[in-house]
């Protein structure tokens, strides 16, 4: 039965890709294999795959947490820019004041600088929620904006790459900096293990331990919650700080790992990709992981898409048809629909329930 | 001076109607209590309809009328879901926002750079200052401004208003009453979208008058912190609206008088002093409790 509704969205939203296809004049068959087949042949391909779904299954993670506390954490696209930030501007120190590191031994202060920028972004939230009860989805979502702004500012004026020609971007950082690649001349890096390991200790959290039960009866029913003692404060700061550090760690790989220098391309909807990837995967971790490889598959598609004279934008097309076909789905599933005129009291109780 | 000031005001009322016009359609959708998360997708989708038929057709009311019905379309897909189907509410509007950016931004590939057939409103230069300040606007300004009082009358002093206010504070009652709880709620659902759709359309037609990728910017998100600045009543999200027009164009007139701050921080101001206004006015729980329409947020399910 979980599994049924996301089935169900994707095979809709392939027909609606396939019909937006035909409409724009290009081969349906050709197009769509370019989102879900093509993402999935060959060496290359397969692991420029794998650099996409680190970033997603971890921001997923995240939030499949807060949403099961039902704390509606929506700005992890900012946690994952000061994440970025954070793995950035340590990786920059680094490179300009000639410190010697072994690829290994930065590794770890890469996780612990973009985890604890993100935090720090998502405390924000969390205090504001705690100390004055303002609405975590319009001040997480407010504050992606003030940390986009913040790193434009980052790359334009103090930490310009001085023999950059004005490119507004960082010096690129040093090859000991970078995060160990998993296989020569490919840019997938180990931080897609540490993604998956990382999903199995949500799992374990989540359904394993009674802290991890405590915060979803808090999501479900928060005045049973609160009778049986449990604080949602607890509960708000845990989620919060938590997801905030997964989608920094995201960050700091994506410009540690990859991207080799910090500029306003950080900033790359990760975030918010993560949302419809929580959602689809049932704010599973395991699920998150199957969304995440999906997903990804569908931000790939629109890059080869590309040659097709196709606009890359179409991606978000179909994240957002996904999600709602989704919701769609899953009400069908989950409640017995019926039409009718569906009119005030008087239309239900003059017929018996048969 | 007089004559910045007139200017400033003029600058005010022109950023801020679009807040206002959004805001004023979600606080329709609230009372009834109904929560749009997808305000900022709507706005995106009616500021790239109206702007491809402006360019197309050269109609400026085709353009709006155009841009009002899109959002009004989503906004029904939006409605279907969460007052007929029993979505959750929040999800669902997350979902409406992600497709809205991603649709506009799909469509409006082709129409970055273009530029609309019909020329912009250059304000006369000899006319008076009290007419720069208050009277030389575009018309959805006075409708902005006029709506605040039209709601408060529909909503506090007609019989309508009184139902309309009931199924939001209890639909249980209102249904018992005999009132289709979740037609009207989906009208609701509706207006405020056409009404968001208005103030998407106005910001690729008339101010700042471009299309670019997600060129909303965050208004749809800032008119939805604005209902909650505004506890619910409709004069004082208008106020609240134009209190963030102002911030914009101080923004703007202190990076004209070559103040020594980053442009990027000065960009920061509406988003931040969102946040700071969102805290102020939640930090009593109980007033917010008060105020707010009892059932925001929750669905209605008609008891048998």
């Amino acid at each position: 039965m979980t599994l049924l509704s996301p089935i169900l969205a994707l095979s809709i939203t392939v027909l609606v890709a396939g019909t937006l296809f035909i409409a724009l004049d290009k081969d349906p068959v050709r197009a769509l294999s370019l989102f879900l087949v093509k993402p999935f042949q060959g060496t290359w391909n397969l692991t420029e795959l794998g650099l996409k779904i680190t970033p997603l299954i971890l921001c997923s993670l995240g939030l499949a947490l807060c949403f099961r506390a039902n704390v509606w954490n929506i700005g992890a696209e900012g946690q994952f820019v000061f994440g970025a930030i954070g793995g950035g501007g340590l990786a920059m120190w680094v490179t300009t004041h000639g410190v010697e590191v072994s690829r290994w031994g930065f590794f770890p202060f890469v996780i612990v600088a973009g985890a604890l920028a993100g935090a720090a972004w998502a405390a924000a939230v969390a205090y504001c929620k705690d100390r004055f009860h303002a609405n975590e989805i319009l001040v997480s979502l407010m504050l992606v904006y003030v940390a986009n702004l913040f790193l434009t500012w980052l790359v334009v004026d103090p930490w310009k790459d001085p023999a950059g020609w004005g490119m507004p971007k960082t010096v690129s950082f040093a090859a000991s900096t970078t995060i160990p690649r998993m296989f020569p001349g490919m840019r997938l890096h180990w931080g897609l293990p540490l993604a998956l390991l990382a999903a199995a200790a949500m799992w374990m959290f989540l359904f394993r331990t009674f802290k991890g039960n405590q915060l979803q009866i808090g999501g479900l029913a928060p005045a049973a919650a609160r009778y049986a003692g449990f604080s949602p404060r607890a509960a708000l700061w845990t989620t919060l700080l938590t997801s905030g550090a997964l989608a920094g760690v995201a960050g700091a790989f994506e410009v540690v790992g990859p991207s080799g220098q910090l500029n306003q391309g950080a900033a790359s909807g990760y975030g918010f990709t993560a949302i419809v990837v929580a959602f689809v995967g049932r704010l599973n971790p395991i699920g998150c992981v199957l969304a995440s490889i999906l997903l990804s598959a569908f931000r790939r598609g629109g890059e080869l898409a590309q040659g097709m004279q196709i606009p890359p934008a179409l991606t978000g097309v179909f994240e957002g048809v996904l999600l709602v076909t989704m919701l769609v789905c899953d009400t069908f599933i989950h409640h017995r629909v019926r039409f009718g005129n569906g009119g005030p009291a008087a239309a239900a109780s003059s017929r018996p329930t048969p | 001076m007089t004559e910045i000031l007139a200017k400033s005001i003029a600058s005010t009322l022109a950023a801020g109607t679009p807040l206002a016009l959004a805001g004023l359609g979600l606080l329709v959708n609230e009372r009834l209590g109904v929560i749009n998360l997808g305000a900022e997708g709507l706005m995106l989708v009616a500021a790239i309809t109206g702007y491809a038929v402006g360019v197309h057709t050269g109609s400026v009311w085709l353009a709006f009328c155009a841009g009002a019905l899109a959002a009004a379309l989503l906004a029904a897909v939006f409605g279907w879901l969460v007052v007929w189907l029993n979505a959750n509410q929040y999800a669902t509007g997350l979902a409406t926002s992600l497709f809205g950016a991603g649709f506009s931004a799909f469509v409006g590939v082709d129409y970055v750079g273009r530029q609309l057939p019909w020329p912009a409103d250059v304000p006369d230069p000899a006319a008076s200052l009290w007419r720069i300040a208050f009277l030389d606007h575009h018309a959805l300004v006075f409708v902005a401004i006029a709506l605040a009082p039209a709601l408060w009358l529909l909503f506090w002093r007609t019989r309508t208003g009184l139902v309309l206010r009931a199924v939001g504070e209890s639909p249980d009652a209102a249904h018992a009453l005999g009132y289709p709880v979740r037609r009207i709620r989906f009208a609701a659902v509706l207006a405020g979208g056409a009404l968001c759709g208005l103030a998407g359309a106005y910001m690729s037609l008339v101010q700042p008058r471009l299309w670019a990728e997600g060129m909303v910017q965050g208004g749809g998100w800032i008119a939805l912190a604005l209902t909650v600045f505004a506890t619910w009543r409709p004069a004082r999200l208008v106020f609240g609206a134009y209190l963030f027009g102002g911030v914009r164009v101080l923004e703007l007139t202190l990076q004209g008088q070559g103040v020594h701050v980053p442009s990027q921080f000065m960009s920061m101001l509406p988003y931040l002093s969102t946040v700071v206004v969102l805290c102020l006015i939640s930090r009593n729980p109980a007033w917010i409790r008060l105020n707010m329409p009892a059932s925001l947020g929750k669905p209605f399910f008609a008891s048998q």
